[in-house]
């Protein structure tokens, strides 16, 4: 097990480091890299003082050094707009976006799953054409413009819920969320369903497959043969061998959810790191944007490998190959 | 009378006139067609038949767990003078794993692989017995260590990929049971086995089954298995039970010309380094079964009045068949 | 679901989805739908009222009309006019247009690489197949929109960078499907007896591997172009995606989107419609396609 996961560390950090070869050359190579680190409005003392403090005269080898030194200490480099290092602007809007994914993903998880599961035990019925169009529609309808339809519905028209901004924010276990206030909650409403519908949809036709595919094995036949009760089998036998592959997919899906934060978070201004990447795109803010590479690319990395372990852990024949 | 003679005369299974059919896009298949069997306390009942002859289906039948396209159109299911067809889904649930067990053909199939053998049987215990978790557990590793297997203790904790394929068969013995059920219908449980595996669950559950006074219907498409088992043999073939009787008559005195074919082609039956007899031609495909008796096609003994179908002919000692040419009894035609 | 078999067209793969799309209502109903959009779409510069990007047929005074309003010259606008007097029907055909064609390029070149370099893959093997095969892994671990915002945000805007931008997001989909079905083949006797006979490489990779992956590739090619129209929208909803001079429906929505609290709804919501119509039906031809392609989900 353990040789297992130091062989996916390994990986992952190879990858990391090809991805900080590419951002290095995308910045310093092939780009002008003061272009990219000074803004346009720098003085020549200001840019000596760059290429003097960023080694730019020396080889690439070196620079590449240095760029991997600061970068080991977290110096990614300094915002224009906000004058401050950018990594630790992303830092702190991380937060905001992550707890909006995270309840993304605990809506899809929560909708999708029981609909799924719904859908499959009644193959070709009604409620399954239903749930199965509905899922169809689900991720053909574009984030962006059910973003603004959702404003539109319970905004402007219905006037239930606001419609931008993150509401005011508590403390729960340490933790600053929106959570903790009804205020927070209520702001956190039409994003988090924005963000989640194109999952739901995913999570329903995942759970549906893998409830199809299970009951016709021989397993079930011999649970019933056994006389388990219709509950018990599908609570138990059914989902957790489709658990498996939902958990994975899930556990991927989360950083596609953080992906597309950015839209959800340009349509309701929800102060995280989506909007922030946009923003910094269009005023031409570079090391917030290598920046934002950098980690989100750790990101991920990170969550393929805790994903990688916990399919180990969840299915016991795999546990034993790794061994 | 002793007890056991008493006990053993109990009829634990009656199955008359069973039909399932199934309702295909391309035609109806009656897989089970007019089937008669029955089964008494502590005996074993061998129900032998090639790929398609409708045995598994039959034992399906008997535990309501025939899947569409195929329902059950006809018949009688008596288990202990009670009609199990037509009963109640939670009726049958409650007999199921617990007065009737099955065992099936592919242990590893058959188990959940993402669940450990003793998920498995705790919850069995559990769906019919309202027991505390620990009492459940005693239970299983008692069951386990009934059917021998070493260290049941720490072994029950394994996942079925652990086992090896004999054990597993034997931990699905086990589970069978485990509620100590009136009747087991074994679905070809050692097809998938080494043959030294085979012949020791064959003789541990004939042990068993003496033991503990439980029916077991045996089905196999291989004859020789089925002959040092069981007490009685039937035979069948199309969907029909064309033979059946104690094991000496069936196997000595066998009166179906497929029953003798069965016989003659088995390979103990054949001397060494002469041709093995077969029977010729193939089973029929279960939509362009032969009218009447089915078998027709392929018995060297067939005339006009097979186009009809027979009816079944009682002879001594609980023997019967269906045959309007049954060996070895003058009928106009003396065979050998 | 149950479904007639019909057997109209024929035997061929072609026939096989075109039969399994007209023995189900719903994908009947998509797909004809779609050809309409389709064909909308080429006949645009017809069929539109005006052309709303001709200075000389816009007035500004017309602008921000809600549907049904009458110009001074007599023109119905169906359905309003947006910021900059234009009547919506017209700027939705020609955005329908320019949405279809970037989806349809990008689709059909990420098709013709990815499929490409799959096959490719599964022929050679070796390292070769391995160095693929883990470049697509690392591209398909990263969502769509992420990759895209980034290569746009390094190249720049213009109608081509952001086609490059999809297919280089979408190779990857194609690359693995047709790899995939192209091993199951390559390892048949045929394939070998073929190259006993000394067929050439190019020979046997045309008239047998690729026969075999064109159903998977038709699948995920629908499902694909629905995709890439759904990004390159969100793209130029964001604002880096086509420039204003060929805008698509994405850009439209955003044109809408900031009027949209004013409560002048018609022009982010018909433009949104229309979009959701095509990837729709697209998606759903995409599913049955899936369903009929792949066996293990026969009912």
């Amino acid at each position: 097990m353990t040789a297992f996961i130091i062989r996916r560390l390994f990986q992952a950090l190879v990858v990391l480091f090809v991805t900080s070869v590419i951002v290095f050359a995308g910045v310093y190579a092939i780009g002008d890299p003061l272009e990219i680190l000074l803004p346009p409005d720098a003085t020549m003392a200001e840019r000596e003082q760059v290429t003097r403090s960023l080694g730019l005269d020396r080889p690439l080898i070196i620079q590449y050094g240095h760029f991997l030194l600061n970068a080991l200490q977290g110096d990614l480099g300094t915002s224009f707009v906000y004058n401050q290092p950018s990594i630790s602007i992303i830092l702190n809007r991380l937060p905001a976006t992550l707890e909006l994914a995270f309840s993304a993903l605990v809506l899809a998880i929560i909708i999708g799953i029981p609909l799924g599961l719904w859908s499959g035990l009644k193959p070709g019925s009604a409620v399954d054409e239903t749930v199965m169009t509905g899922s169809i529609l689900g991720f053909s309808l574009p984030n962006f413009w059910q973003g603004m339809m959702l404003i539109m519905i319970f905004s402007v028209y219905l006037g239930w819920l606001p419609s931008t901004g993150r509401g005011q924010t508590g403390t729960i276990l340490g933790i600053e969320t929106s959570f903790a206030t009804w205020d927070g909650i209520k702001h956190l409403i039409l994003p988090a369903i924005n963000l989640s519908l194109a999952k739901i949809s995913l999570v329903i036709r995942l759970t549906r497959t893998g409830v199809q595919e299970t009951m016709p094995l021989d397993f079930i036949k011999f649970a019933r043969a056994r006389g388990l009760s219709s509950r018990r089998i599908v609570s138990v036998h059914v989902l957790k061998n489709i658990l498996i592959p939902i958990v994975t997919v899930i556990g991927v899906e989360f950083g596609s959810l953080i992906a597309f934060a950015v839209v959800t978070e340009t349509i309701f201004a929800w102060p995280g790191v989506g909007k922030l990447i946009i923003d910094s795109i269009n005023v031409l803010d570079r090391p917030v944007v290598v920046a934002y590479i950098l980690v989100v690319v750790t990101m991920f990395i990170t969550i393929n490998l805790i994903v990688d372990i916990l399919y180990s852990v969840l299915d016991p024949r795999i546990r034993s190959k790794a061994r | 009378m002793t007890i056991a003679q008493k006990n053993m005369t109990e009829i634990v299974l009656d199955v008359s006139d069973l039909q399932t059919h199934f309702f295909t896009p391309d035609g109806v298949v009656k897989s089970v067609d007019g089937v008669s069997l029955s089964v008494a306390r502590g005996e074993i009942l061998g129900l032998v038949g090639e790929s398609g002859s409708g045995k598994s289906i039959t034992g399906f039948s008997i535990l309501g767990l025939v899947d569409p396209p195929g329902r059950n159109v006809g018949g009688s299911i008596l288990f202990k003078g009670e009609e199990l067809l037509g009963a109640s889904p939670k009726r049958l649930q409650g007999l199921r794993g617990n007065r009737i067990a099955m065992i099936f053909q592919d242990p590893m199939m058959t188990l959940n692989p993402v669940l450990s053998v003793k998920t498995h049987m705790i919850e069995t215990v559990l769906a019919h017995d309202s027991v505390s978790r620990e009492e459940a557990l005693s239970r299983s590793i008692e069951a386990l260590r009934m059917v021998g297997i070493s260290q049941p203790e720490s072994r029950i904790e394994s996942y079925p990929h652990e086992f090896s394929g004999g054990m597993r068969q034997r931990v699905a013995i086990a589970i069978a049971l485990l509620h100590k059920p009136d009747l087991i219908i074994a679905d070809e449980p050692t097809t998938a086995l080494d043959v030294t595996i085979q012949s020791q669950i064959l003789s541990e559950v004939q042990k068993l089954c003496r033991e503990l006074g439980m029916g077991l219907i045996w089905i196999s498409h291989d004859l020789g298995v089925v002959a040092g088992l069981a007490d009685r043999i039937a035979v069948m073939y199309a969907g029909r039970i064309v033979e059946q009787g104690s094991v000496d008559d069936v196997l000595d005195r066998p009166k179906h010309p497929y029953t003798a074919g069965l016989i003659g082609s088995a390979p103990a039956a054949n001397s060494r380094g002469s041709r093995l007899t077969q029977i010729r031609g193939a089973a029929p495909h279960p939509l362009k079964r032969p009218e009447g008796c089915a078998f027709r096609t392929r018995c060297d003994y067939a005339t006009d009045i097979c186009h009809t179908e027979p009816t079944e002919t009682f002879g001594s000692n609980g023997q019967r068949w269906r045959c309007f040419h049954p060996l070895g009894i003058p009928n106009g035609e003396e065979r050998p | 679901m149950s479904a007639l078999t019909l057997r109209l067209f024929g035997d061929g793969i072609l026939a096989t989805a075109l039969n399994g799309i007209f023995s189900s209502v719903k994908a009947t109903i998509a797909f004809i739908v779609c050809i309409i959009l389709i064909l909308a779409a080429i006949f645009a510069p017809w069929i539109a009222p005006q052309n709303p990007y001709d200075l000389m047929q816009i007035d500004i005074f017309d602008a921000k009309l809600p549907p049904m309003s009458e110009s001074m010259s007599g023109m119905v606008y169906v359905l309003g006019t947006d910021t900059q007097g234009r009547d919506m029907l017209s700027a939705m055909l020609y955005g329908l247009r320019t949405s279809l064609g970037v989806g349809l390029s990008a689709g059909l070149l990420a098709l013709v690489i990815g499929a490409g370099l799959g096959l490719l893959a599964a022929y050679v093997g070796g390292r070769l197949d391995a160095l693929i095969m883990r470049i697509v892994d690392l591209m398909l671990g990263f969502p769509t929109i992420l990759i895209a915002l980034l290569i746009l945000a390094v190249l720049g805007q213009g109608t081509w960078k952001v086609i490059m931008a999809l297919v280089l997001v979408q190779w990857a989909y194609f690359a693995r499907a047709a790899r995939g079905a192209a091993l199951v083949e390559v390892n048949k006797d045929y394939v070998e007896a073929a190259r006993c006979l000394g067929l050439g490489r190019t020979r046997i990779l045309f008239s047998h591997l690729l026969p075999n992956c064109l159903p998977p590739l038709m699948v995920i090619g629908t499902i694909q172009i629905a995709s890439a129209i759904a990004t390159e929208a969100t793209l130029s909803f964001l604002g880096i995606g086509l420039p204003i001079t060929e805008p698509s429906l994405g850009l439209l929505i955003s044109n809408g989107y900031q009027v949209l609290l004013a409560g002048l709804y018609w022009i982010s919501v018909y433009p949104g419609l229309l979009l959701l119509t095509l990837v729709f039906v697209i998606n759903i031809v995409g599913d049955r396609l899936r369903e009929v392609f792949n066996p293990r989900l026969a009912a």
